[in-house]
């Protein structure tokens, strides 16, 4: 047998999740799709004295337009979202990013929520959200609050969430109009998680002047990464290839990644400068095209 | 000890038993109901060679416990053949010798008996991407890939 023995719990509600939540407290663990927490189990590098399953769940299963952002329910499959023609109509950025995430078998089990909630620096789904400035919605019995995703994404592993608390839903606003974006990563093999990747979002105004500028970068910090002092430069310039290529510098200059067996830190740092290049003039190529 | 009662289909058939909740799908599928046709090499969702079909869609059987499958409907490689025919995509990879050791294989048919359901008419490039989830130590690919092309146009012609 390979994971710790666990006492495990399939509640058929959220109520009732989250009161096997505060009962147990810092012994439960949330199992979703199980792609990121069976390895650490099947390791015994987590070793949660309970095990609250939420695949039977579901109303905790939805994608749909919610006041002008897209909601996704945490125990949304990233298959589903991947094949969302609602997702590719309403968040570009999502939709390019999700096919991104492992492999499709690992997408039919993965969910949204697990992804988030993992926080996994090199993950692609943490720097969509905060490249859109969007927000996770968290319950605990009797209560909701909403984490903008600038404050969710805490450290290594670790967000916002306390020990009572469940996700239950991911926002990611609709973009104004006449903007654009693009999802662009490096990985050893297609499927890998990325050594570097970057979200950006681009608007622009009828003079085809930039008036917002968001780039979110993975795995070069134990977060999602904004960098904000390149967004800043862009604004108020056109979308040229010399604005980019400043941008770019910005980005590669404010970051101070870690090196691993992977990658040394300085090639991080040079990679994600020019997939910052690229990315915002894909992304800004995208705006001709309106909704894509 | 903890252990639940769980009731599954697999290859078509019902199937009743008790299973301790740590337990995997993979080894319950190996060693509760023996079929070995299921393999495991890492056991954290890297190789493939675990991919089964549960309600579908191809999943990694050593990422689920026994329990979460309570009420499926599994398609293991055990089902593929129909008594002594081979499911074309076996025959595609016998043809084309798709496989050396043997070891991944199962993996490669149950990913692509759904990648090829879903596209059934992909470009290199789409296979390649599709089998990238499925590790082989043996072949070198090349070979895969010209088997997984084969069976799509045998399916195609089967109208399978
Ligand atoms: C081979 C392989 C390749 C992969 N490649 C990538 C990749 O390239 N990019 C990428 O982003 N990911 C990748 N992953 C990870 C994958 O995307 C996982 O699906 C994801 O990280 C976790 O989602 P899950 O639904 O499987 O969550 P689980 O594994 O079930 O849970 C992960 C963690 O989140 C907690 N949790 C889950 N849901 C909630 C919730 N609603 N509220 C509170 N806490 C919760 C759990 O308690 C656990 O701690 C890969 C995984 C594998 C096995
Ligand atoms: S044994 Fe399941 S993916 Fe390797
Ligand atoms: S044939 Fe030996 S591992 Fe693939």
């Amino acid at each position: 047998m390979k994971p710790p023995p666990f006492e495990y719990h399939a509640p058929p509600s959220l109520e009732e999740a989250l009161t096997l939540l505060r009962e147990h407290g810092d012994e439960a663990k949330a199992l979703a799709g199980g792609q990121s927490l069976v390895p650490l189990l099947n390791f015994r590098l987590a070793r949660p004295r309970h095990l609250i399953d939420l695949n039977r769940i579901p109303s905790l299963d939805y994608i749909r337009e919610d006041d002008g952002a897209l909601a996704v329910g945490a125990m949304t499959r990233q298959r589903a979202v991947e094949r969302s023609p609602l997702v590719r109509e309403r968040c570009p950025l999502l939709a390019e990013a999700m096919p991104l995430v492992g492999h499709f078998q690992i997408r039919n089990r993965g969910t949204v929520g697990g992804s988030l909630a993992h926080a996994d620096p090199a993950a692609e789904l943490p720097a969509v959200v905060t490249a859109l400035r969007g927000a996770l919605v968290a319950r605990r019995p009797g209560g909701q609050r909403v984490i903008p995703a600038e404050r969710f994404f805490v450290a290594y592993l670790t967000t916002a969430l306390e020990p009572d608390e469940l996700l239950v839903e991911a926002r990611f606003p609709a973009p104004p109009p006449r903007s654009g974006s693009a999802f662009l990563e490096v990985s050893r093999r297609h499927g890998d998680f990325a050594l570097v990747g970057v979200a950006a979002v681009v608007t622009l105004d009828e003079g085809g002047v930039l008036t917002h500028a968001a780039l979110a970068l993975t795995g070069v910090g134990p977060t999602p990464v904004l960098a904000e002092e390149a967004a800043r430069v862009l604004v108020g310039d056109r979308p040229t290839p010399q604005a980019f290529e400043a941008a770019a510098r910005k980005v590669s200059e404010g970051l101070r990644p870690d090196a691993d067996l992977h990658a040394s830190a300085e090639y991080r740092r040079h990679v994600a400068g020019v997939l910052a290049r690229r990315a915002l003039a894909r992304a800004v190529e995208q705006v001709g095209g309106g909704a894509r | 000890m903890s252990e639940r009662a769980i009731r599954l289909k697999v290859n078509g058939r019902e199937y009743q038993r008790t299973v301790e909740v740590r337990k995997t799908l993979a080894d319950f599928l190996r060693e509760d109901l023996e079929l070995t046709g299921t393999h495991l090499g890492c056991e954290h969702g890297v190789c493939g060679a675990c991919t089964i079909v549960m309600d579908g869609e191809a999943v990694r059987s050593c990422l689920l416990f026994a329990v979460q499958a309570d009420g499926a409907d599994l398609l293991t490689v055990e089902g593929l053949a129909e008594g002594e025919a081979l499911h074309p995509i076996q025959e595609a990879f016998w043809e084309h010798h798709g496989l050396q050791c043997g070891f991944c294989t199962p993996g490669f048919l149950m990913t692509l008996y759904c990648f090829l359901r879903d596209r059934p008419r992909p470009s290199e490039a789409e296979i390649r991407e599709a089998l990238a989830g499925n590790l082989c130590r043996c072949t070198g690919y090349q070979n895969i890939v010209l088997a997984a092309k084969a069976a799509a146009e045998k399916l195609a012609a089967t109208g399978r």
